[in-house]
């Protein structure tokens, strides 16, 4: 049923609807939402699961981490400062191929202390192992949120829910709320592969010496392998249930365009309104959204890019020293690929600045008029000072 | 599409009423968005709040810089904010004001129009006598100053939201949409 419901909400849902049997949470502005609702949902007996306070995201992390290998689902959601603070536990929770489930809402890091948007927290978490998805709208967070847990329980690692602070995690809109027999139907209990189990007992996470960690490595570079080519047959399953399908990437008038935007989260939906509007002036754009970052579908980048005269990324994010993050990948994507079109790079939105249709067609227009783009990242609404 | 900004005090319920009327906008067949200014919030400062309806599904993720009509719960943020910054011209300004405001000269080009709703949430004993929360009086005054959505969409997503103590924030929505004044020459929409 249709319901108008908060982004933060959404996740909410999606964790009782996966019964998730152990919540662990510190809170931070902007996930707070999320962890009160959960915790709410926990007292109330909504959820059938233990919430763990915890004086630390560190400690949030490592309670997940014994929790999971437990055996029992788990799921925690953080920002900025607090998923930087976990970033050691971010790799044992990947290398012990522990499908542990985040709710990541994307806050500028500090100094200067800012609560608002920013994608650098998560993107800096690109190597940990982690499946990430970038999210859209309040629909497509509770539906990634269901697939996430399908797709990390059937590769054993863990993945990452990430959405734009406030833009989508304080936003009311309406979303469609499965039932739980139709969630029960897409996602069966988690059956661990390895548990702690005093009946078996067994060692996790003992030394591994140099002729046996390289294969360990190489295991989670398969497994991430098989998370891009077992998930379009996810969301088959999941479109069979709620029809809804949003695929790893979605090229929106790619086909004829001449420019193709590339964006990720709440961006798009504004790009899409500008699409529109130039296409109903005779100009030729399109949008590559990028949904699934890890693994990053390479393939599907290719195919999306390739008729494009020109590519613009458009990041919320920046690698000081290098360039927008997600320019970065699309130029590594395409570097590969006989006579793919430049790329442009753009970051805008960075801590919270609105990005709006004026902004997003002044990037059309620049890289419109230029031949080839003037330098790796060009800011875009910088004031003067 | 429209879009309508909400102007209060942190405490008096400006963003709850934005999501409830979201939600009744929603019950009456259109797709809603709803949020607050993104700040930090205290109680006693200005808060802004939005809502967005359309007839098809909404696209735009920013804030709102023009809006079409505009809602202040709190007459007192007229001596300190320009209420209708960016206001479209023929756009609706509600405010929550026994009379009509001072220097309504200022209105001109929009249409005023005002209710009392921090009596009628006294007497209803909503809130307290110094902090009379409105917002729900608000929301059936802003249903009348629109013409939209009806009163019983407001009603009804008020009981939603509100199940143990709806019926006085019902009653004092229905005696707000009764009690709204029109500056002189304009006329309410339905």
């Amino acid at each position: 049923m249709k319901r108008v419901l908060e982004g933060s909400q959404a996740v909410a849902e999606a964790v009782r609807l996966a019964r998730v049997q152990v919540v662990s949470a510190y809170p931070i502005t902007p996930q707070t939402h999320i962890v009160e609702f959960l915790s709410e949902y926990c007292a109330s007996g909504t959820m059938n699961a233990r919430f763990l306070r915890v004086e630390s995201e560190h400690s949030c992390m490592a309670a997940l981490i014994g929790a999971q290998s437990a055996g029992v689902r788990t799921f925690t959601a953080t920002s900025g400062q607090g998923l930087a603070l976990m970033h050691e536990l971010l790799h044992w929770a990947a290398g012990a191929r522990l499908p542990i489930v985040m709710a990541e809402v994307n806050r500028a890091l500090a100094p200067g202390w800012n609560i608002w948007v920013d994608q650098t927290d998560s993107l800096a978490q690109r190597d940990t192992g982690w499946i990430q998805f970038y999210c859209e709208d309040g629909q497509e967070v509770i539906d990634t949120t269901l697939q996430a847990y399908r797709l990390a329980e059937s590769v054993a690692l863990p993945a990452m829910v990430v959405l734009d602070a406030f833009f989508l995690s304080h936003t009311y809109e309406p979303v469609d709320v499965p039932e739980q027999e139709e969630a029960d139907r897409f996602l069966p209990p988690y059956e661990a592969r390895f548990q702690l189990d005093t009946a078996a007992p067994c060692s996790f996470g003992p030394l591994v010496p140099p002729a046996v960690y390289m294969e360990m490595r190489h295991d989670i570079a398969k497994a991430m392998e098989t998370a891009l080519s077992r998930f379009p047959g996810i969301e088959n399953e999941y479109a069979a249930v709620f029809g809804r399908r949003y695929g790893v990437v979605e090229a929106i008038r790619c086909e004829d365009a001449e420019i193709v935007f590339v964006t990720s989260g709440t961006v798009t939906s504004t790009a899409r309104s500008l699409l529109e509007n130039l296409r109903s002036r005779g100009e030729r754009l399109g949008i590559l959204k990028i949904r699934l970052f890890r693994p990053f579908p390479v393939e599907a980048v290719r195919r999306a890019l390739g008729g494009a005269a020109k590519v613009a990324v458009i990041d919320r994010n920046f690698s000081f020293g290098a360039s927008g993050i997600f320019a970065q990948e699309v130029r590594a994507a395409l570097c590969n690929a006989p006579g793919h079109p430049p790329v442009f790079g753009f970051v805008a939105g960075i801590g919270g600045r609105d990005v709006t249709p004026e902004l997003l067609e002044e990037i059309y227009w620049k890289t419109k008029n230029s031949d080839a783009p003037e330098k790796e990242s060009v800011w875009i609404g910088l004031q003067e000072v | 599409m429209l879009e309508i900004r909400f102007h209060g005090r942190g405490g008096q319920g400006t963003v709850v009423a934005t999501i409830l009327m979201s939600k009744a906008f929603f019950r009456a067949g259109y797709h809603v968005q709803s949020f607050p200014f993104f700040g930090v919030e205290r109680r006693g400062a200005p808060v802004e709040a939005y809502l967005r309806l359309d007839r098809q599904k909404i696209l735009l993720r920013t804030n709102v810089y023009s809006p079409d009509h505009v809602v202040v719960l709190d007459k007192t943020l007229l001596s300190g904010i320009d209420v209708t910054r960016g206001l479209k011209p023929g756009g609706s300004v509600l405010i929550n004001s026994p009379a009509a405001p001072t220097g309504a000269g200022s209105f001109s080009g929009f249409r005023l129009a005002w209710v009392d709703a921090s009596r009628i949430a006294l007497n209803n004993r909503i809130g307290s006598r110094t902090h009379p929360i409105v917002n729900t009086s608000m929301m059936g005054a802003v249903a009348r100053v629109l013409g939209m959505p009806s009163l019983e969409d407001v009603v009804a997503s008020i009981r939603e939201e509100l199940p143990g103590d709806a019926e006085r924030n019902v009653t004092a929505a229905r005696e707000a949409y009764e009690a709204v004044h029109f500056a002189e020459t304009v006329k309410p929409a339905a």
